[in-house]
Parts: structure tokens; sequence; C-alpha cells
């Protein structure tokens, strides 16, 4: 280690969000009950044929325009050959000469630096059935078989694990904003193939690549592949790098090593040719300009704006980029015309504090940007202090009721100028010693009066106000 | 009194006539699917409880029709005549036969076939070789033998068969009647189980142009389940029969037609050849023009390997999903890949077994461009030539094979190599997708040959009206097998 440099490209694979499958009128959707999400085409009953699912295939392409990769003129499927339990028909589906795009880069933030990646190709093509081990047998679920796939092929490009799974994150949140895919790992729903090797620091060529297959978390990957680069680079150190091979290894989680599978020479001839079921059809320009005018801003250039245009600071423009859903709340506080700063406050804050500690998502958030809007309105209005804004806002969210509710009993701040007049001029009286004191230049009793003051409203008197009536009657 | 040999329209007539009952003629053509049965081996299942149906005004209501077993029917055995399939009863129908149930035929068999098409013989289905009904110990040629040999039987008026080489107008030609084979995509292909899927067409076995254009009528539509499918709602086939051909014109081949290609030809070579060009002929009176055009002979000799080439890379893919996993019976092993190819040993014949290697072969990186790319490529060069020749012709007219239906044996038949293009070019009217219909054209020593029509993709009308002039000037129109003894 040290002495070595890292190379390493990523596959990641990513299931579409649509209501019907790839190839199939099946339902797409999560769901418990093995083999439900099930037509004929999907186990591949004898005379079944595949139809293109063209909202599919409109995703796809956004996220090629995404990668601001070439997209093809005409779009036609291959058909991948291979034999296994899970694949119902004896091949896949998917692209191989004419990917739905081809040669494109996108900039990720890694530690606060910006740095391109580049893309070989992004391709469309069906999932297969899902697998259950048990002791003696195994059962095939098919609700899995045939779900979109969206497969993202990088250059070797990266150089480390962090730089990995910056990309990886990057590409999840695109996916997100882009609102093709639930891109949940839990589910599930992204699984990541990652090719490393080494190379001395001022070599030319290559080291010797290592696949290390299937592994569905971030997490995962960056253990996988800081292993790899150890592994690799204490056989190059102690002269024994020859026992490198090119070959496809799995990663163990509870060991956190990876395993060898098979060596590449063992590598399956895929007999790719393209699927005569599925008629070439020509993409129309007018249908990719279509597509491209509903790409939404993603994270980093709506941080950029956040900072720009809101004047945020960059870690909470970060942070409310990190997630779509944190970005819509933020942009919708906007839109009723609360200050940015305000929002941006509350959101990383409290809201944020809120749903992490309750587990929860900001879509499922009981306070939506019209509710907080009612606090905020007080506090501008001067009805409330900022402490008992937070009180109010824990209040409405624990009993999930409009903050309004909380503010007009009790809670209203006393902003009663000869309400508090009164309540002042009866406390200078009861304080006559400290009054004396006071004007004879002890000036932080000042702090004492305020402090008589809030515990006679138990808070409620406008500090404001309280302030400026007290200096007005120990002046007098 | 006997129906089934009667045309559809005929039929249709008596029953609407109220002459016979639907319930008759499922009677008869059940009788005669036994006889034939017990001769000719063509059927796979007899649906000895059909139930007749309604008489409306569509003429197929109520009409006794046979399925090929490559087609699924819905709650009734689809075997494809393989043994990997030989419990499968699908539960949905193909989209054809759907739309033929919803005009009301019956259907009252599913008949034997080359094992999934693939063959030329009708001899290597699970269930056993189909004989010819014109003479016993002769084939029907493939693979939709058991539906020409019962629509040439008078079973019933029409049988569906599939073509993905030439596997309805060969076996036609061999049984005397008239097979019918429509562009690509106008039928649709949900629920034929595939060989070659960029060859395969579904199409109809009948003993007259008229219902070959009736029955595809009702076949055909844009389906959602196949997006090869395509719109041809403008297309009626049994309006535009009119026999007028004043002025149309056709072509033959001379490098297929022209006896003096072939080295020491057969006397049923030769005979089959002068009836041809006697044919021709006379359909010059019917004021087709008949006109000879040469096509590069190197190009013509290449067609059968691309044949091979194409349709056994497709096959061996297609038939991936026969694994014995979800359907067909389960194999025995000791894992999963043992299983799989437990099933796919004792479940395939041994010809399509060399098949499956030839298309692995050829699929193989290191072999696909100088086998599969290269077939690729000069099928477009044939299908070039030939929508070359549809610019100034209206069909290219040929002679269906080298002479009537090959001996069961084998023996007994001179194969040489120079006959291979005239055996084969109608694999040319796949390729490009073209609409191509075969009928019966003469006899040798009492035993049908035939001519084949094809035309220009989406022309099917016309092809089948200059069938239908010339099949009313000949004789043969409506002929039953009579057994040659």
């Amino acid at each position: 280690m040290g002495k070595y440099r890292a190379v390493i490209g990523l596959e990641m694979h990513c299931e579409l969000k649509s209501n019907s499958k790839v190839f199939s009128s099946a339902r797409n959707s999560y769901n418990e009950i093995p083999n439900d999400n099930v037509r004929p085409v999907d186990m591949a009953f004898p005379g079944t044929l595949p139809v293109v699912n063209k909202k599919c295939v409109q995703d796809a392409l956004m996220m090629s325009m995404v990668l601001n990769c070439k997209q093809p003129e005409y779009m036609y499927f291959d058909r991948k050959n291979y034999y296994y339990p899970d694949l119902p028909k004896g091949y896949q589906i998917t692209q191989m000469a004419s990917p739905v795009g081809v040669d494109g880069h996108i900039e990720i933030e890694v530690n606060g630096k910006r740095m391109p990646v580049l893309i070989h190709d992004i391709h469309l093509e069906e999932d297969a059935a899902s697998l259950d081990h048990y002791f003696d047998t195994s059962c095939i679920d098919y609700n899995r078989a045939g779900v979109p796939l969206l497969e993202l092929v990088t250059e070797p490009c990266l150089s480390s694990a962090e730089e990995a799974v910056a990309f990886l994150e990057h590409m999840r949140s695109a996916y997100k904003y882009c609102d093709v895919s639930e891109a949940d790992t839990k589910k599930g729903q992204i699984r990541c193939d990652v090719n490393v090797s080494i190379m001395d620091m001022d070599a030319k060529e290559f080291g010797t690549r290592v696949e290390v297959k299937n592994i569905n978390s971030f997490g995962n990957v960056y253990d996988a592949i800081n292993y790899e680069i150890k592994r690799q680079s204490e056989l190059k150190s102690q002269g024994r790098y020859d026992e490198v091979e090119q070959e496809t290894r799995r990663f163990d989680e509870e060991s956190g090593t990876t395993i060898r599978m098979r060596s590449k020479v063992d590598a399956i001839d895929y007999k790719y040719f393209v699927d005569p079921n599925i008629p070439k059809f020509k993409i129309e320009k007018s249908w990719l300009e279509e597509i491209r005018k509903n790409i939404p801003l993603l994270a980093l250039e709506r941080k950029d704006k956040y900072m720009k245009d809101y004047n945020l600071s960059e870690y909470d423009a970060g942070v409310i980029v990190k997630e779509k859903e944190y970005a819509l709340y933020f942009e919708e506080c906007l839109n009723l015309g609360i200050d940015a700063k305000t929002a941006s406050n509350w959101l990383t804050t409290q809201i944020l504090g809120e749903i992490n500690h309750e587990e929860i998502s900001l879509k499922d958030f009981y306070l939506t940007p019209v509710l907080l809007k009612q606090i905020i309105d007080e506090i501008n209005a001067g009805t409330i202090s900022s402490k008992q804004a937070k009180e109010i806002f824990y209040k409405a969210v624990e009993a999930k009721k409009e903050p309004k509710s909380f503010i007009n009993s009790d809670m209203a701040q006393i902003s009663n100028q000869e309400e508090l007049t009164k309540i002042i001029t009866t406390i200078l009286s009861q304080n006559e010693t400290q009054v004396e004191q006071y004007k004879n230049g002890k000036d932080n009793l000042f702090d004492y009066f305020v402090g008589q003051v809030m515990k006679e409203t138990r808070g409620k008197a406008n500090p404001v106000l309280t302030k400026e009536i007290l200096k007005k009657e120990l002046d007098k | 009194m006997n129906y089934m040999h009667k045309s559809i329209e005929e039929l249709h007539e008596d029953l609407i006539n109220g002459q016979v009952t639907s319930e008759d003629l499922v009677k008869e053509a059940l009788e005669k699917t036994h006889e034939v049965q017990e001769k000719c081996n063509a059927f796979v299942t007899i649906l000895d409880d059909a139930k007749p149906g309604d008489v409306t005004d569509n003429l197929l209501s109520g009409i006794p029709f046979g399925i090929k077993d490559n087609y699924s029917t819905k709650d009734i055995l689809s075997t494809g005549s393989s043994n990997t399939l030989k419990d499968y009863v699908p539960f949905f129908n193909a989209t054809a036969v759907e739309n033929l149930y919803k005009a009301g035929a019956i259907p009252v068999n599913k008949t034997v076939m080359d094992e999934f098409g693939m063959g030329g013989t009708g001899t290597t289905g699970h269930t056993g070789a189909v004989k010819n009904p014109w003479d016993l110990s002769r084939s029907c040629a493939g693979s939709s033998a058991g539906s020409a040999c019962a629509v040439a039987s008078g079973v019933y008026p029409y049988a569906l068969g599939s073509d993905t080489g030439d596997s309805i107008r060969k076996p036609a030609a061999y049984c005397g009647i008239v097979g019918y084979k429509p562009t690509y995509g106008i039928i649709s292909r949900y629920g034929l189980f595939p060989f070659a899927s960029s060859l395969d067409h579904c199409g109809v076995f009948s003993r007259n142009v008229r219902d070959a254009a009736i029955v595809v009528d009702a076949m055909k539509g844009i389906d959602k389940n196949d997006m090869t499918s395509w719109d041809s709602s403008n297309i009626h086939l049994l309006e535009s029969l009119n026999g007028d051909v004043k002025g149309k014109k056709v072509c033959y081949i001379k490098e297929i037609c022209d006896i003096k290609n072939y080295e020491n030809p057969t006397e049923e070579l030769k005979l089959h050849l002068e009836n041809f060009m006697n044919v021709l002929e006379n359909i010059k009176k019917l004021g087709i023009v008949v006109e000879e055009v040469s096509v590069d002979k190197k190009l013509l000799d290449a067609e059968p390997s691309v044949y091979v080439a194409i349709s056994c890379a497709e096959a061996t893919s297609n038939m991936s999903n026969l694994t014995g996993i979800i359907f067909g019976p389960r194999g025995s092993g000791a894992n999963i890949n043992e299983v799989m190819m437990d099933h796919r040993t004792h479940g395939f014949s041994p010809l399509i077994k060399r098949r499956f290697v030839i298309g692995s072969y050829i699929l193989q990186k290191e072999n696909q461009e100088r086998y599969f790319k290269n077939a690729q490529r000069v099928r477009r060069l044939l299908v070039d030539t030939w929508k070359k020749l549809y610019e100034t012709y209206d069909a290219v007219i040929l002679p269906v094979g080298s002479g009537p239906a090959k001996h069961l044996d084998g023996s007994k038949d001179i194969l040489t190599k120079d006959t291979a293009v005239l055996e084969e070019h109608m694999q040319i009217g796949n390729f490009g997708g073209f609409p191509s219909i075969t009928i019966p054209d003469g006899f040798i020593n009492d035993l049908p040959v035939a001519l084949n029509i094809t035309g220009n993709v989406y022309d099917d009308a016309n092809v089948l009206n200059i069938a239908y002039a010339i099949e009313s000037q000949m004789n043969f129109k409506n002929q039953i097998a009579k057994e040659v003894k």
C-alpha cells in the first residue's frame, strides 16, 4: 500500500420504477407474495413474446442524458444466452450492441472536491427471478423476473473506495431526483460489481483486474474495494503479483473479505445476438427533446444554486440536497415565502433531527412546510419567542395538531403594552431596594428585573417589549 | 351424406340452410380423424369431446378445423411433438387460435409435426412419422405434416400450420393442397412455439385459395402481445379475390427452373419442370405476363446454408426455456444443472440436438462474424434481390421441390446436391417475410406436385389473387387424396 495506485471501475444495477415490467404486462412492485407479479412471459411459457415498456425506455434515456451519454439513433435489444434456474427463458434481454447511452461523463463531489467520472455505457435490461436456498431445496420467485434494470458501467477511472462510494451515492441521488427509481439498497434495488486492479505509481499499463460481483450495499462496496487493494498490494509487495489472477470474486460480509468464484478463463460465452422479437425502432429527436426538458436539477446543481441564490452555507446546502425530499421540502418553504436562511435552519436542525430521531421519512413527517409557516409567521410577527416556537414545534409534531392551535391559547406572548406596563410597575414597586441600587449605577440589575417579569408571566412576556417598558419605567 | 370434402363457403351455406348442423360436421370430422389417424398417424390429440358451435354470419362458425401442435391451446395438450412438452397443457390460447375461436371455429384435433417445426419430413415428432395419404410409403414433408395430411384426407376444410423454412408450403405441395404463409407479422405469433423467431410464420392449409383467404382474414390482426405484428385492418383477402389478373407480371428464375441446370436429372424432375413450364405457358392465357429472370447462381447456392445458420442459431436460444423446471417433465440429477441436462438429453430427438450444436457453434463469439453475421448479410442480399424483382413483377413463380413426395425410408430417393436450391428456395419467402402460397399444379405418377407464388411484403391480396386465377384455370381445386396402389 502507498506505493501503488488503485484503478477501479464500477457496474451499478438499479431497478427502475414502473407500473409494469420492462417486457411484460405484469406489475412491477414490491410484493411479499411470491410468484404473484407474474404473466406467462415472465416464466417463459412457450410462445410468449416480450413487449417493450416505453416508459422504461424513456426513463433509461433520461438517465443516459443525465450521464451526458450519446443516445443511439435506433433502439434494439440483444439476447444474453446462459442457463441458470433464475433465468426462465434461458436468456436475458439486454442491450449490448446499441445501449441507451455510451461515452458519458458526470461530475461528482468527493470530500468537497469535484471530479469527473467517465461512463462507458448505460443499458436497459430485465432482472432475473430470485432464488431462496434452503437446506435441501431451492425456491424460485418470479416476481423479480422481468423487472426493469438499468446497468451503468464506468470506465476504470476511480482510484479509491471513497471515490467509488461517492459516485454511487451521487447516482443513487440522481435516480431519485429523476424519479426513475426508489434506489433503495435495503430493498435490493441497487446492486454493484466492482473491478479493482493496482499498479505502480509511475506505471503506464493497468494491473490484473479482479471483479467482485453482486455487492448489495455501498458499505460493502467500500469494504470490498479496500480489501482488494490491500490483498493485491500485499501480494505485489511480496513479489507474488502473479498470484493475482483475472478472476471473479464475491464479497463475504461476515469476514469482510472477498472469495474467489471463478477464473476469467472459465468466463461464459453469452452468445449475444439481436432479439428478433423486438423490432428495431427509431428514437425520434423530438422524443429526446421532450425527455431532456423533464430532467430536474440534480444534487450538485441544486447545491450550487442554494449557495449562490440563497446564500446558504456550503454545509447547509450540502445537507439539504443530499436527499431529494429535503430539497423539495426546502423549495416548498421558499415557495410559501419563508426566508431561505430560516427555512434552512429549521430543516437542517429541528426537522432533520426529529425525523432521524423518529426514523421516519420526511414525506411522512407531520409538519409540512405550510404548517411550519404558521410558526415562522408568529415569530416574524413577534407574537412568540424563538424558544416558544421550538416548544410549539415539538407540541404540534407530537400531537399532530396545527401549530396555530397552540399559539392561540395561553402560549401566546404578552405583547400588550398596557398589560405589560401594569405588571412591570407592580414588580418595580415590590423591589424598591433593587430599583434604588440600579439607579445608583448597578446596571446589571436590569436583567434581574427582566427575569422577574418573565417569572411573573411564566415566560410569556414579549422580551423586546418588556425591555423597552422596563427601561422607560426605570428611567422615570 | 358427407360434407367435410366441401369448401368453407359451401359448408357455411349448408349450415345456414339447415341442411346440416355443426354437430353433424364435428361428428364427421372426428370420424374421419380416427380413420386418418389409423392410416397416417397425423394427430397428437383427438378432441373426441369437441362441442359443436353456433352458426353465425361468420363463414367459419360451426365448422371443424385442425391445429398444428405448436400452437398454444388453452386446456388442450400442446406438445410441439416433443417429449420435452409431452404433458404440457397451456393455460392460454395463441392469438391466432383465439381469433378463430372468436369466429366460431371448432377445433377437433392437434396435428403431428416435426419436433418444434425443426425438420422437413414429418417423421421426427414424438408420436412417430406421419404418412402421406396419397401413398402411405411416402412422407408428407414437414414440418406441418399432420395438418397437410388431414386437410388432404378431407378431415376438415382447413388446418393451421406454421412455416419457418417451408413447413406449410412443402407439405401442401406433397399432399396436393393449398398452403399459404402470409406476410410476416400479419398474424400474431403470440402462443406459437418458436423455432426461429425472425423466420417463423403462422399460416394455413386448405383445399382452395378462397378458403385460405377466409381463414387468414380471421387469424390476422395486430396484437398487443406481439411487437412484430402490424395493423392489417385495411386488408380484406377474400374480398380482393376477383380473378382479374390481366397485365399482372410474374417471373421465374432460370437458374432454378431450367432443366439444363441439373446434371443427370431424374425422370420425376424432368416431368416436374416440364409440367411447370406448361402451366406457365397456360397462365399467359389469363393475361399474366410471364418472364424469365436470371439470379446470380452463387447467391442462390448460398441460400440453404444461410437458412441453416440463422434458423439453428435462433432455435438454440429460443428453446433454452425448455429445462423441465417450470413445465415439461422434470429431469433427475444431483444438482440443477444435471436436472436441466437430463431433461434436455432425454427430451429432444437427435436431429434437434444436432441443430442446437450447430446453432451454438455459430453464435460463439469467435464464430459469429464468420457464420452468423455473414449469414445475415447474405439473407439481406437475397431479400434485396427479390425486392428488386418485385419492382418489376407482382410475384416470383417457381416449382416446389424436385418432384412429388419423398419416400419415408428415403432409400428410393436419389438426392443430388444440385437440386438443393430447388428444394429450399421457399426459405427466401421466410427471409423476407414475403407472402407465399403453394398450389397444386399437376401429377407425376398419380402423385401431386405444386408451384409456389411469392410476392412482396404486404402484397398478400395480390399474391392470393394471382394464385386464385391460376387455380381456377386448373383442375386441382378441392382435391382429396386418393391413395395410389
